[in-house]
């Protein structure tokens, strides 16, 4: 299912509340590294430390994170775009 | 009226799911609901036992069973070519099998588990040791016998990947084996890890990493497996960094079952869309089609355990609505896990969606409490006793 966030084409959401174990870095790890180059996975999380985990990771693994929404009072969507590095 | 059932996969959460809807249904229900277990292998083994495999701990002949047995008499079970599906098609309710026949039925449970994808990292076949099969298990158990100098690097291929903790307690189990063996002082073990600490929840790693440490266990952070180099003997990350290595063993990166592919109701790597809490198939919710265990794609592990709660959720809310009851039961994300932490102590791993873990301090009593489970999960767990 393709959706928006912004003007950003997502085309997968994986909803990682909750997610303790592997948790959400590793569910979005998982998701692109199914995705094609280009396109653009979100992961909603509502561990505290995603917000330093992932932004981290990305940066790291030469993804690119395209935008960090605020979803309500506890879990935030992390919008990465995966590019050729991450297989 | 009668009623099919069909549970695709004799696994943890199959054959749990098969015994425990038979035990509920009731009156009329008892004699007009049709459970059939379809599973190609007719067998079903006890996989977390493979981790005791490669230190001789453990006869793998000993952790695998006819499935026949697993299953009250009458349910009935599809093996060989009758029982490996091939294509489901949900729309017309039929799923069709090996052997070339088409099967109908009314409920459909997709159990089929994961598999492991050696071929989605390059070199891996080649290159690197495991202890997700028996013939792997027992491979690794013939080179770790011999073993007496060199670097080890373990930790994980690829996500996702069966039962998280594994490949960290395999690093306990190897450092307490090396040591115990008089060879500790010629080995260097390195443990490789794809996020910024050495286990996915934060409270676990902070206990682990200092035991880690304390053993000599040098830890790579932010290593996502890329490829292999079997020539060189070197295991390369997608963040850019190279390791050397004389003995690589790492959870092998993991797929979906082909017929999920072919069925089209998976994603690219075979994992059904599954809803949360209800275990029903995405874009199938009127379909009564539900997904359990590792062939989900659920944020939570990939483990006997997550199958177990899972199963239960299944069984109750089929066995409700064919006994026309209102059916409440959801599945709130609910694992429970042993972590072997070597030289005889464990700790447990309990959490939900809401709930993280607090483990405890390691401690003998767990680690017997696991060994407990490893000798009794065929009493308990299949015949949906807990």
């Amino acid at each position: 299912m393709v959706t928006m966030a912004g003007p950003v084409m997502i085309n997968r959401e994986i909803d990682a509340r909750g997610s303790h174990c592997p948790g959400p870095l590793m569910e979005l790890i998982r998701g692109l590294k199914s995705a094609h180059d280009g396109e653009v996975i979100a992961v909603i999380s509502t561990d505290l430390g995603s917000n330093t985990d992932i932004p981290l990771w990305v940066q790291k693994s030469g993804n690119e994170l395209v935008a960090v929404e605020k979803i309500d009072h506890e879990a935030t969507r992390f919008v990465v775009r995966r590019h050729i590095r991450a297989r | 009226m009668q009623v099919q059932v069909a549970i695709v996969g004799g696994g943890v959460g199959g054959t749990l799911i098969a015994n425990r809807l038979r035990h509920l249904l009731h009156g009329d229900a008892r004699h007009e609901v049709h459970i059939t277990v379809y599973d190609a292998e007719g067998t079903h083994t006890y996989q977390p036992g493979w981790l005791y495999v490669p230190f001789a701990q453990q006869d793998p002949r000993k952790l695998v069973r006819p499935e026949r047995r697993l299953l009250r008499e009458d349910i009935a079970l599809l093996s060989g070519d009758a029982g490996r599906v091939q294509r489901i098609v949900p729309g017309e309710k039929q799923l069709l099998t090996a052997d070339g026949q088409a099967h109908s039925y009314d409920y459909l449970v997709l159990a089929t588990g994961s598999r492991n994808a050696p071929e989605d990292v390059p070199g891996f076949a080649e290159g690197a040791d495991h202890f997700y099969s028996e013939a792997a298990s027992l491979q690794l158990a013939e080179k770790l016998a011999h073993f007496s100098d060199g670097r080890i690097v373990t930790g994980v291929a690829s996500v996702p990947y069966r039962c998280p903790p594994a490949p960290l307690e395999f690093t306990f189990m190897l450092e307490a084996a090396l040591r115990d063996r008089g060879v500790r002082e010629q080995t260097e073990i390195h443990y490789v890890f794809p996020i910024g600490r050495p286990f996915p929840i934060e409270s676990v790693s902070d206990f682990v990493a200092p035991l880690l440490d304390q053993r000599g266990v040098k830890v790579h952070t932010f290593f996502n497996v890329e490829s292999i180099d079997p020539e060189r003997k070197v295991v390369s990350s997608l963040e850019g960094e190279e390791l050397p290595y004389d003995l690589l063993i790492l959870a092998p990166p993991h797929r979906g079952q082909q017929v999920i592919v072919d069925s089209d109701l998976g994603d690219r790597d075979g994992w059904v869309a599954t809803d949360r809490n209800t275990l029903r198939v995405k874009g199938f919710e009127d379909a009564n089609l539900f997904a359990v265990g590792d062939a989900t794609d659920l944020p939570v592990s990939k483990s006997g355990s997550a199958a177990h709660y899972e199963g239960h959720i299944v069984a109750e809310t089929i066995a409700a609505e064919l006994q026309h009851r209102p059916t409440q039961h959801q599945y709130h994300g609910r694992v429970a896990c042993f972590l072997e932490t070597g030289h005889g102590q464990a700790t447990f791993l309990w959490f939900d969606y809401e709930h993280p873990p607090k483990p405890p301090k390691p401690r003998r009593l767990w680690h017997l409490e696991k060994a407990a489970l490893n000798t009794f999960y065929w009493q308990l767990i299949p015949p949906a006793r807990v």
